[in-house]
């Protein structure tokens, strides 16, 4: 996928395809999302973010650029504040300092120009997964136009026999789907995912990834995806982002700050056996605190 | 389709033709559960027959026969005053629910969706909620006088409560998740509660308009024992009064009817709300 060396400089681009699509995702494209309005992949620009409930600093100087088309996993240590770093990009959470630009211009409350697939599927029970899906279209879009992008998307996420279910007839993993699905809906120019395969199985777990990885060939938009899963982020990710004590400095202030940001080698999907993994994974697991030998 | 289609996605619709259809659960006899609930009223039926026409251990002034009862409610009918009572109070409970109903509905969506308006308003609610109603009675009587207004105005104070505290602790407890999700996805305002909001809180809505119902009948029944001319409440006084004891029976018969009928028809509605929205 993008070298993100190289594509840093180019904020302008919000191409249809993404800024560059692996040569396997042609046949995938086949499912080809209608061509009329095409999805957009934006940069985002945080500099030096931070973010404190009361006296208690949870993030602070975060300062990173991400790339059109990027996927940047964000790890670290459970209460470190990723949920809190995706929030303040999406505009979920007014609070925090420093400035977040989103290709060039500030983060507005609720951004229309991001979509947040939560932790939880969070899936009005009430609805079919289908009416779910279109929660997330955008407003100017007509009846007619959302039902079509809707049965795409569901056909996409493989749940298009499954549109008129109800969220507590459908499995876990089908909801995480119509979730991933429903954020996808309104095109985001970056895709928030909040350990959206969490609270999945291992095998299903692998076959989200593969979703994902399809989705973002498809969609090619941005994706800042927050898990703690170390291999996940190295299966998936351009970069990996952890969030933790800087390493360089000797007396560090409250506050999680990024302590590592490793560019993953390889074009996806990714040998889980490489040398270059596994020097990696050792990196991001000693940055973690764990001892690598011991997994 | 299974979930092993996964990553291939859309190159396979026709597999998903063939999806089994969603599980019937299967259920006895229609009607079984209407006859086993009709086990023991029948039986007290019987029984009330026994004590008053077999062994004669009540006199009919204290308790009279079930047949006596039904006599007297052919009676009624016939002078066509059976129907006269029926109405009235019928006609005063509903519109006493209506506007108690409407008005807990829109108070306590307001209440339960604008924090500022619940901190202003509700320790005055909360103070007119510990005042037993009944004692309105007297200042009612005073300020309205004894015509329909009062008793209507009482019911409708009996409705309120219920059902206001129901959809304000319900609209309180929406699941917030849900909430900031429909907000993340661009609602807000009417459309975040139209989508969100209230049907989530569409099923404690219904108890509690079961419930303020039912206070409906209560606070009807209140106000016509102390002052009305008709009514099945008014029945009930006069009955007492002249000794009518089948007459009496009959009111409280027909109370239990019209009750449980109204009930049956918000259950049905309900039964309709929880099918599109729970
Ligand atoms: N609304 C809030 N009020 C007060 N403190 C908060 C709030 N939200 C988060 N925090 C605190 O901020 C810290 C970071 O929370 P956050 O949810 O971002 O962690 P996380 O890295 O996502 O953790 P996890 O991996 O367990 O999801 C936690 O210590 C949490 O207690
Ligand atoms: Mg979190």
């Amino acid at each position: 996928m993008i070298s993100p060396a190289s594509t840093l400089t180019d904020y302008t681009a919000t191409t249809a395809a993404g800024p560059a699509v692996p040569s396997d995702a042609t046949s995938v494209a086949a499912a080809k999302p209608d061509s009329r309005q095409q999805y957009t992949s934006l940069d985002v620009q945080l500099s030096g973010v931070g973010r404190a409930f009361g006296s208690r600093t949870v993030l602070r100087d975060v300062s990173l650029q991400i790339a059109p088309g990027e996927v940047l996993a964000i790890l670290g240590s459970s209460g470190c504040g990723k949920s809190t770093l995706l929030r303040a990009v999406g505009g979920l959470d007014t609070g925090s300092t420093g400035e977040i630009l989103i290709n060039g211009s500030p983060v507005q409350r609720y951004d229309e120009r991001t979509a947040v697939g939560f932790q939880e599927p969070r899936l009005l029970p009430w609805r079919s997964i289908h009416k779910n899906v279109s929660l997330g279209l955008p407003r100017s879009l007509s009846k007619a136009e959302g039902r079509e992008r809707v049965d795409e998307l569901l056909e996409l996420v493989g749940l298009h026999d499954r549109a008129s279910l109800r969220p507590r007839e459908i499995s876990g993993g089908m909801a995480q789907r119509a979730s991933l699905a429903r954020a996808l809906a309104r095109r985001p120019g970056v895709l928030l995912l909040d350990e959206p395969f969490g609270a999945l199985d291992a095998l299903t777990r692998l076959k989200m990834q593969d979703l994902l990885l399809d989705l973002h060939a498809q969609t090619g938009t941005t994706v800042l995806l927050v898990t703690h899963d170390v291999d996940e982020a190295l299966q998936l990710a351009d970069r990996v982002l952890l969030l933790g004590q800087d390493p360089a400095d000797p007396d560090p202030a409250e506050g999680a700050t990024i302590a590592r940001l490793l560019s993953v080698p390889g074009r996806r999907p990714r040998d889980r056996a490489s040398a270059e993994l596994a020097a990696l994974r050792g990196e991001l697991f000693s940055g973690l605190g764990v001892d690598s030998h011991s997994h | 389709m299974t979930d092993t289609a996964l990553s291939s996605t859309a190159a396979q619709p026709a597999d998903g033709a063939a999806r089994s259809p969603e599980r019937r659960t299967r259920r006895g006899l229609p009607g079984g559960g209407l006859l086993i609930g009709a086990v023991v009223p029948v039986l007290l039926l019987t029984l009330w027959w026994v004590v008053t026409e077999v062994t004669g251990t009540f006199t009919a002034v204290q308790l009279p026969p079930p047949q006596a009862v039904l006599t007297a409610g052919i009676g009624l009918f016939e002078s066509g005053d059976l129907f006269e009572h029926m109405g009235i109070s019928l006609q005063r409970v509903l519109i006493g629910f209506a506007i108690g109903a409407g008005l807990g509905l829109a108070l306590g969506s307001l209440l339960g969706l604008s924090g500022l308006a619940d901190k202003l308003l509700n320790p005055t609610v909360g103070a007119f909620r510990a005042v037993p109603s009944l004692a309105w009675v007297p200042l009612l009587l005073l300020w309205v006088g004894i015509g329909e207004d009062s008793k209507v105005i009482l019911i409708a104070i009996g409705a309120f409560f219920p059902v206001f505290t129901a959809i304000h602790s319900a609209l309180r407890h929406v699941d917030a998740q849900l909430v900031e999700a429909g907000r993340a996805f661009g609602f807000h305002g009417l459309r975040l509660l139209g989508t969100v909001q209230l049907p989530a809180v569409v099923p404690s809505v219904f108890s509690g308009l079961r419930l303020g119902l039912a206070q409906a009948w209560l606070f009807l029944v209140a106000a016509e024992l102390l002052a009305a001319a008709e009514g099945l409440g008014f029945l009930l006084t006069e009955s007492q009064n002249n000794g009518r004891t089948d007459r009496l029976l009959l009111a409280i018969v027909l109370l239990a009817l019209l009750g449980k009928l109204t009930d049956t028809l918000l259950g049905v509605l309900e039964r309709k709300a929880l099918k599109t929205w729970a």
